[in-house]
């Protein structure tokens, strides 16, 4: 039994969890049944996820003393936070149809994950300064930008082969027209790297010492999301590629997530 | 109260005959005027469209309105009118089943809701419409708005040219900053460049062995004609090429359209071959960020959507029925009360 488990604030999470899942349930049956329009339900689901999700992070913030980024657990949390974040930031300023039905897989599965996995455990880590808790909350959020930008690409490179396969499926119909989604990729491939670099350069004014192998894999996905959007921006790559690359990368970065966290936090 | 529907529409007589019958829009106030001068008949609403000329009218006798109706299409056309009708309730189906595009040559087509819609407005702008007909064309407008929505029989393209601009839409969006090329200026093409336009396409360059066939359909929409020689010269600002040449061989395989791609700049190029022989070499298909279809694929996405259209017929037909019993329902009470007054 990990040191927060058992508190109340986290069947705020399960709410937040069955909200997202009724979202993709539905729009999976929409679809299924060929009756598919962007319904104010799949918004209305993800929205009602977000707030429980913000519910949880403010009790357990008050909890910790601190903006809750102390363990793997709250990590992941917060991560989930800044997809569905975004997406909602984003989805209305490019009307993606069908965006809520690939990020609501996404969130839950990473919400699942921090739910089952015996990582609620204490840290001891106390942040020192407001220059360290903007750093990893900002990383965070940009983490959440490649998240979305991961599923823009995703969806993507469905639309593209749907197209290149000449098969006028439901789906061809309900994906928005892939130069949308390459544009979109790319602004939140900006978006993210953009927040990501200026979450270093808060780290830097922080001053505190780090690991190098931490500042090495960070230092990594940096150059690769700047590298991939530099690439779209020059058109070094097609947009596919660009698409299949922010998917890729996004995979690794969520990989090297916990390793970066477990450097993060002091050890005896 | 009885609602008559009669009429001539594309299944019961050629184009040779309902042009004969047709009204046009400045004849439709006298045509009304004439019709509510009819015995017995107090509401009246002409529906001429290309493919159908139909009188619905609400008036007592439903036999004298008939009589009525075809001495004044045989005295207009002088010829006898070979006109079909229905009586209620088959008059309301009838009407239900045309807003909703049940009735169309094209299953499912929207285009028919606006001309009712039209049809209704003039009437009453007349004064020809009240209760009765007021009270049928609203619902016929309830009908079609729950079988385009609750239905797939609106679902898809059905013809070459609106599966182009389907295709078009979902690989550029909004289509006004794009332009559309035409290598040989053929019937199928014409008409799917003139879908593009239609979509808000403002550039079309028109390519033909024949300059002044190119010259004549660039003027006729709005584009701008090149001699055949020159076409690949303006190749690299195209997003849409829409070929039907009669050229024997491929005009655009793999090796020369390698380095043109490079050129784009990632921008896709939506590549529409309508010739038999085929114009395109299809392995072309392989290059990032080009789409190609030919006439076989964009007839059988029309053919699949079609079959879809026509699979949803049943469920269209249990709205509409819904829809016919409330309308019958609301006669009955009307009649009841007409009588207690």
């Amino acid at each position: 039994m990990g040191y927060f488990c058992g508190f109340m604030e986290r069947y705020w999470l399960v709410a937040a969890l069955i909200c997202f899942l009724l979202s993709l349930g539905y729009t999976l049956f929409a679809l299924g049944a060929g009756r598919f329009r962007p319904a104010r339900f799949n918004v209305g689901m993800m929205l009602t996820g977000f707030v429980l999700q913000s519910v949880f992070l403010v009790k357990r913030g008050e909890l910790v003393g601190s903006c809750p980024i102390t363990n793997l657990f709250e990590v992941l949390v917060f991560l989930s936070w800044s997809i569905v974040l975004i997406y909602l930031l984003v989805g209305p300023a490019y009307r993606l149809s069908l965006m809520g039905a690939f990020t609501a897989p996404l969130v839950a599965t990473i919400l699942l994950a921090a739910l089952l996995a015996p990582i609620d455990q204490p840290s001891g880590v106390v942040i020192p300064n407001p220059w360290v808790e903007m750093h990893a909350s900002l990383s965070l959020i940009a983490y959440g930008a490649f998240g979305l930008a991961a599923i823009s690409g995703c969806m993507y490179l469905v639309q593209e082969r749907q197209l290149k396969s000449k098969k006028a499926s439901e789906l061809l119909y309900n994906l928005p027209p892939i130069t949308d989604l390459s544009m979109a990729n790319g602004r939140l491939l900006l978006t993210g790297f953009v927040l990501l670099t200026i979450a270093f350069a808060c780290g830097m004014v922080a001053g505190l010492p780090v690991d190098s192998l931490k500042f090495g894999a960070s230092a990594m996905i940096w150059v690769l999301y700047g590298g991939l959007w530099a690439a779209r921006r020059q058109y070094w790559l097609a947009p596919s590629r660009v698409a299949a690359c922010s998917v890729a990368v996004f995979l690794l970065a969520l990989v090297t997530l916990p390793g970066i966290q477990f450097l993060s936090v002091p050890h005896p | 109260m009885n609602i008559l529907c009669a009429g001539i529409n594309h299944h019961v007589a050629p184009v040779d005959v309902r042009e004969r019958f047709a009204v046009p829009a400045h004849e439709i106030r006298d045509v009304l005027h004439s019709i509510k001068a009819i015995d017995g008949l107090s509401e009246a609403v002409v529906v001429s469209t290309c493919n159908r000329v139909e009188f619905y009218t609400a008036g007592i006798c439903p036999v004298r309105t008939l009589q009525g109706l075809r001495g004044l299409l045989s005295a207009r056309s002088g010829v006898e009118a070979p006109l079909y009708h229905h009586d209620t309730p088959a008059s309301v189906r009838h009407l239900f089943r045309v807003a909703s595009g049940l009735d169309s040559m094209v299953l499912g087509e929207t285009e028919i809701l606006g001309q009712v819609k039209q049809a209704y407005a003039t009437a009453s702008d007349h004064g020809t419409t009240s209760r009765v007909l007021n009270r049928l064309f609203q619902s016929a407008f309830r009908v079609a708005k729950s079988v385009r929505s609750d239905t797939h029989i609106t679902r898809g393209a059905t013809s070459v040219g609106s599966v182009a601009v389907d295709l078009a839409g979902k690989i550029f969006g909004d289509l006004n900053h794009h332009r559309v090329m035409i290598l040989g200026a053929g019937e199928t093409s014409e008409r799917t460049a003139r879908s593009l336009v239609s979509r808000g396409v403002k550039t079309v360059i028109v390519s033909n062995r024949t300059f002044e066939r190119a010259a004549q359909l660039a003027a006729e929409i709005g584009g701008m004609a090149i001699h055949f020689d020159h076409w690949h010269r303006e190749f690299d600002d195209v997003d849409i090429l829409i070929s039907s040449t009669s050229a024997p061989h491929y005009l655009l395989d793999r090796s020369k359209l390698e380095p043109m791609v490079r050129r784009r700049g990632g921008r896709p190029l939506f590549l529409i071959d309508l010739a038999v022989p085929r114009d395109i070499n299809p392995d072309v298909n392989t290059l990032e960020g080009v789409f190609l279809y030919d006439i076989d694929s964009l007839q059988d996405i029309a053919a699949r959507s079609m079959a879809v259209r026509q699979q949803e017929v049943v469920q269209c037909e249990k709205i509409i029925d819904a829809h016919v019993g409330d309308f019958v329902t609301w006669m009955s009470k009307q009649s009841t009360i007409d009588r207690t007054c």
